[in-house]
């Protein structure tokens, strides 16, 4: 879009832009420790929900703590949690999505029945009863969010891999005599990769949004670790007072979501140029 | 056409039943024993097995699951343990209040989205086109909550045009509610809109390639003629889907708006009563949720082949 305008290819502005943001979070998330300049939790009431200063560079919180420590470290909590849940998501989704499709019959109806069961409700809802199960807590989040997100991947899995075992060289890996076992996952499995890359990019998104609206609600990340849902959450009280506390938070979410969905349509146009419009 | 209706409705009756025992496991799931929670932590031992046995909590599981059931049928969702009101009317109360807010939301984007991402689509890579879909992709990455809460700080606080949080029924009064409701509804609007701009003109672009509408263009019609004549129909069909899910997850996605706004409505119901353990609330809120979810759903499919011609009922 913005690159045809600058004559650029759209995929490379697409990779390049949201690459060099996706790269930044991971930056910020690896090494936000050693880049803070304060202790995240450390309290300094003289600097009470002060504007940038030169002790803190983007201001401090409503307990005097340093915004730019709370940021990174927030990034840093943000990505392990996305990461996380993106690797449960996969690794059970890809599991129940083979299973079903490879060996269909019983097996498939089971694992449909319940897979529909859990699609048949939207995300949140489903994120949110698994909260009221879990706790609000990191891992409860990595699980909730997961399993909430793990019935795409299952349908994604098992519509590509009912494609490919009919293919002759599935057939083939039969004939040659190797095991259902040995050519689900030397034939079948490799061939899922691209479906599961293009999903596994566009649901890191959807997870970095989720879980900065469940911490929103309160029922994310539970105070005082930072993470940049529950750091807009105790800032709404003090938006009129402190203002940066507010854009802040929101600015980090809002340009890693467009750095994600840019690095997505770009992996898309990549791996299945058929859904380029 | 009636063949079409019945089993598509008839495919949502087993929908709605696992959706049902899926709430109601997640529910057992949950720690903590109900009854306890009902009575406090002062309770006697005898108080709370009395009440486990006046909940049916003493009875076999699947037992447990048809009695719920049942009385879910005949319209009792049970007592909530915080406010011991019954928890249908107070489910149907916060409802109206989120309903509101949605329909009109949703109505807004369609009617701005869809027109944009047509417009775009028609000339594709013109300087218009890149314009709404650069727009879009921002709103689709800027979370609702805040852009609520960066709305209320330029046109509630600085600007001062409009009530920051809190809400009015209409049914008090129309011009207040109409003022608390502006700044909610036009935050979905602006968030929505992405999605749905980015869609229509994905499936604009898709029909504008079919012959159908160069043979439209050789007769010699107007582009205007072509566009809203014959390929708005086809073209809306795919969004119309799109529209559907959006209606129904945002009954549960409010809770987020509603949480920036206070607004009492539905969402922010269940995350209340998800705070205070009140679960007969929870179990109420998800049910009625997940069941309205998979009836817009239903609603929608049976609408399709009415828009889309090439889908023959």
């Amino acid at each position: 879009m913005i690159a045809r305008a600058l004559g650029l290819p759209t995929f490379r502005f697409n990779a390049v832009l949201g690459g060099a943001i996706v790269t930044l979070l991971i930056l910020a998330a690896l090494f936000g420790p050693w880049l803070a300049p304060h202790n995240p939790l450390t309290l300094n009431l003289s600097a009470r929900m002060s504007g940038p200063t030169s002790v803190n560079l983007l201001g401090a919180d409503e307990f005097g703590r340093d915004m730019l420590s709370r940021l990174l470290y927030g990034a840093r909590t943000s990505a392990l949690i996305a990461v996380s849940t993106v690797a449960f998501a996969l690794v059970t989704g890809v599991f129940f999505g083979v299973l079903a499709g490879f060996l269909r019959g019983y097996v498939d109806r089971i694992i449909m029945t319940f897979n529909d069961a859990f699609l048949a409700f939207p995300g949140l809802l489903l994120a949110l009863g698994f909260m009221a199960v879990f706790g609000a807590s990191r891992n409860g989040i990595i699980i909730a969010l997961g399993l909430a997100y793990m019935p795409v991947v299952v349908r994604v899995v098992r519509a590509a891999v009912m494609s490919i075992r009919e293919r002759e060289y599935v057939e083939a890996s039969r004939v040659m005599g190797n095991s259902e076992f040995v050519t689900m996952a030397r034939h079948v499995l490799p061939n899922c990769i691209a479906p599961v890359t293009v999903l596994a990019t566009t649901m890191f998104g959807w997870i970095v949004l989720s879980e900065s609206a469940l911490s929103f609600l309160g029922l994310g990340v539970p105070p005082p670790a930072p993470s940049w849902g529950n750091m807009l959450s105790t800032a709404r009280p003090f938006i009129s007072q402190a203002p940066h506390m507010i854009v802040l938070p929101g600015l980090c979410i809002a340009v890693t979501l467009l750095g994600v969905n840019m690095l997505g349509d770009a992996v898309r146009d990549w791996l299945d140029p058929k859904m380029k419009v | 056409m009636g063949r079409f209706f019945l089993s598509r409705v008839a495919s949502a009756i087993p929908t709605i039943l696992i959706v049902s025992l899926t709430v109601f496991v997640m529910m057992r799931l949950i720690p903590g024993d109900p009854a306890t929670l009902m009575l406090g932590d002062l309770a006697q031992p005898g108080q709370v097995e009395a009440m486990r046995r006046q909940m049916g909590l003493d009875q076999p599981i699947a037992l447990q699951y048809f009695i719920w059931m049942g009385d879910v049928l005949t319209g009792d969702f049970g007592v909530s343990i915080s406010s011991r009101q019954s928890v249908l009317p107070l489910i149907l109360d916060r409802f109206s209040v989120s309903a509101t807010i949605v329909l009109v939301a949703v109505f807004f984007a369609t009617v701005i989205a869809v027109p944009a991402g047509m417009i775009a689509a028609w000339r594709q890579d013109s300087a218009r086109d890149i314009a709404v879909i650069a727009t879009a992709t921002l709103f689709l990455s800027i979370p609702s909550f805040w852009m609520g809460l960066m709305l209320m700080m330029v046109f509630g606080l600085t600007l001062g045009w409009l009530p920051i949080v809190g809400y009015v029924p209409f049914s008090r009064d129309f011009g207040q509610a109409l003022l608390f409701i502006v700044m909610p509804v036009i935050t979905l609007v602006l968030v929505e809109s992405g999605s749905i701009a980015r869609m229509a003109r994905a499936s604009t672009i898709e029909v504008a390639r079919l012959e159908y509408i160069t043979h439209a263009r050789a007769k010699g019609l107007s582009e205007t003629a072509v566009m809203w004549r014959h390929a708005f129909r086809n073209a809306f069909a795919p969004t119309w889907t799109l529209i559907g899910l959006i209606l129904g997850s945002l009954l549960a996605n409010i809770a987020v708006i509603e949480t920036v706004f206070t607004i009492p409505g539905l969402g922010r119901l269940l995350v209340e009563s998800i705070y205070a353990r009140d679960y007969p609330v929870v179990q109420g809120c998800m049910l009625f949720i997940a069941f309205l979810y998979v009836m817009v759903n239903l609603l929608v499919d049976l609408v399709y082949p009415l828009l889309d011609p090439r889908v023959t009922a």
